[in-house]
């Protein structure tokens, strides 16, 4: 029988009590969802403060010698494996939802529109960060161009990749597929562009080929890669579990310009 | 005006031993216990976010192949002997840390392979998610109760009058004089316990003034977005994101070493009598030490 003194059972008791009374409240949706209120606060003050303000640009000087490649780095889903050993040659981003005229580029489409090259910073979630080179064309545009209905209030990005994994967050009702959401300011902002080249050569497969987006004033998991579709919605509250993305359905901000 | 007013603080009896007088004003209380509440989140909610990536760098940016911009990392590693430890590496001293950094025991008794031990963070488990939420609630609350702080203090000349140094005060021998008192646990007693000696308006005008406005700074610019919104200023005055990174890294560690200190020193000089002073404004002055 193992001998407890009393003393070290209050040292344990009063460590511990204050140690489950902490993850008690971090468990509680009541105060979990009462400190999520921060994300208005954020959100809100930075598009006041920010509003089209242009994050910051480097020089050639400046870029990661390896930029690394996270979240998927070669998806295994059979579509998108095909369409690898095609060399996306039948490849179609399509733009539709909201929109008067939806449309479908191939890569070829895509290259020929003017594009924009941009030297950023790349902030993962975890805490480090890259700077990488980046050439698209501008999202903006293209979405004048199919024309949104009044009623589109956010751009969605659906992508050919399935991330699984997480599942202690996500449940098992959600599917896995990567997807990501931002608002009407950061789709037409000038830095917005869907990316089909890395330091002048065409996207590789772990940095999301053959296109990807790149939304400079949020974090890493905004930047989707392997976009398949871009859809313009009012609402994605339907849309898996409901948070506008992969991260966001598994308990991260939406928001994620912090 | 001016004359009756010197008048009465000349004609104002010298305090008497053990005299109690109100120290703290109600904005001073308040604004100290909820800053107590949010560097206790902020700190431990901060310390599982590192844990997402626990290496620090120097430069604009910084992950995994950047080895020559790495000067700190914590991990578990495989000792020589096959077992499981911990190893904490600042600059080119590494230091096996087993059971504190890097491998530690969890909740359930377990060795855990997690940069700071489950103790430690808020919450206890590796939740990045949680942490960020509850560690940008409590940001807010921090700058929002900081700057009600300042502003107070700056209309109330609190500041001016009791935190910030005087120059002479700063004088070699006066400093010396506070050290060598407080390393004879020498406290102020009586009408010398009015007011802060150099040694606590060193460390209270440092927190105030320099330490907790950088953790501020040096949050803020690792946000994309507020660095979009500062046009570049954040963090380029601190050299990069990843050095902003760093700094707020060493910046925590400065304010819990403030903390410790300034607990050990409340306990020291009288915990009863100084926490009843901060939660109700009244402290005694003690009994005058005489030479």
């Amino acid at each position: 029988m193992t001998i407890i003194t009393r003393r070290s059972l209050i040292g344990v008791g009063a460590g511990g009590l204050l140690l489950s009374g902490c993850d008690k409240l971090s468990g509680s949706m009541g105060a979990n969802d009462f400190v999520a209120k921060a994300e208005r606060a954020t959100y809100g003050w930075q598009r006041l403060i920010g509003r089209n303000a242009l994050a910051p640009e480097y020089t050639a000087a400046d870029l990661s010698p390896d930029f690394k490649a996270n979240g998927s780095t070669n998806p295994k889903d059979d579509d998108y494996r095909r369409h690898v050993d095609e060399r996306f040659a039948n490849w179609k981003l399509k733009i539709d939802g909201l929109v008067q005229r939806p449309m479908a580029l191939s890569i070829a489409d895509l290259r020929a529109l003017p594009a924009r090259t941009q030297i950023t910073r790349h902030d993962c979630v975890e805490g480090w960060s890259a700077i990488g080179q980046w050439t698209g064309p501008q999202l903006g545009p293209l979405l004048n161009a199919a024309g949104l209905l009044p009623a589109a209030k956010y751009i969605v990005f659906h992508c050919a990749d399935n991330y699984g994994g997480e599942i202690s967050k996500g449940g098992a009702q959600s599917t896995g597929l990567y997807y990501e959401s931002i608002d009407l300011m950061d789709a037409f902002h000038p830095q917005t562009i869907i990316a089909h080249s890395m330091r002048g050569a065409p996207l590789t497969v772990a940095h999301g080929a053959p296109a990807r987006m790149r939304i400079e004033r949020q974090l890493g998991y905004k930047q989707a890669k392997y976009v398949m579709r871009i859809e313009a919605v009012d609402s994605f509250a339907k849309m898996e579990l409901g948070k506008g993305g992969y991260w966001e359905d598994r308990g991260y901000e939406w928001y994620a310009g912090i | 005006m001016a004359s009756v007013a010197e008048t009465a603080i000349d004609t104002a009896p010298p305090l008497r031993a053990g005299q109690v007088y109100y120290r703290h004003r109600v904005i001073t209380r308040i604004c100290h216990w909820i800053n107590v509440l949010c560097i206790g989140f902020l700190l431990t909610s901060g310390l599982n976010i590192f844990n997402a990536h626990p290496a620090l760098y120097w430069g604009q940016y910084g992950a995994n192949a950047d080895d020559a911009k790495r000067w700190l990392e914590i991990g578990a590693t495989d000792r020589t002997d096959g077992t499981p430890g911990g190893m904490t590496r600042v600059g080119p001293v590494s230091v096996n840390t087993t059971g504190v950094l890097g491998l530690a025991k969890g909740a359930d008794g377990q060795p855990v392979a997690q940069a700071f031990p489950e103790w430690s963070t808020f919450p206890t488990n590796r939740d990045l998610a949680t942490a960020r939420r509850w560690h940008f609630f409590f940001g807010w609350l921090f700058i929002l109760n900081g700057l009600t702080y300042l502003i107070y203090g700056l209309i109330t000349r609190h500041l001016q009058d009791d935190v910030w140094p005087r120059l002479k005060e700063l004088s070699p021998v006066n400093l010396w004089h506070d050290i060598v008192k407080h390393a004879k646990l020498q406290f102020p007693r009586g009408e010398d316990d009015k007011r802060y000696h150099i040694l606590q308006k060193i460390a209270y005008g440092g927190t105030v003034f320099v330490l907790l406005p950088l953790m501020v700074l040096t949050g803020l610019s690792m946000s994309p977005g507020f660095n979009a919104a500062a046009g570049g200023f954040l963090p380029g005055v601190f050299g990069g994101r990843a050095s902003a990174r760093s700094i707020h890294f060493i910046v925590t560690n400065l304010t819990v070493a403030f903390i410790v200190i300034h607990v050990a020193m409340v306990i020291l000089a009288g915990p009863y009598n100084q926490l009843k002073s901060m939660l109700t404004g009244w402290y005694d002055t003690g009994k005058e030490r005489r030479p």
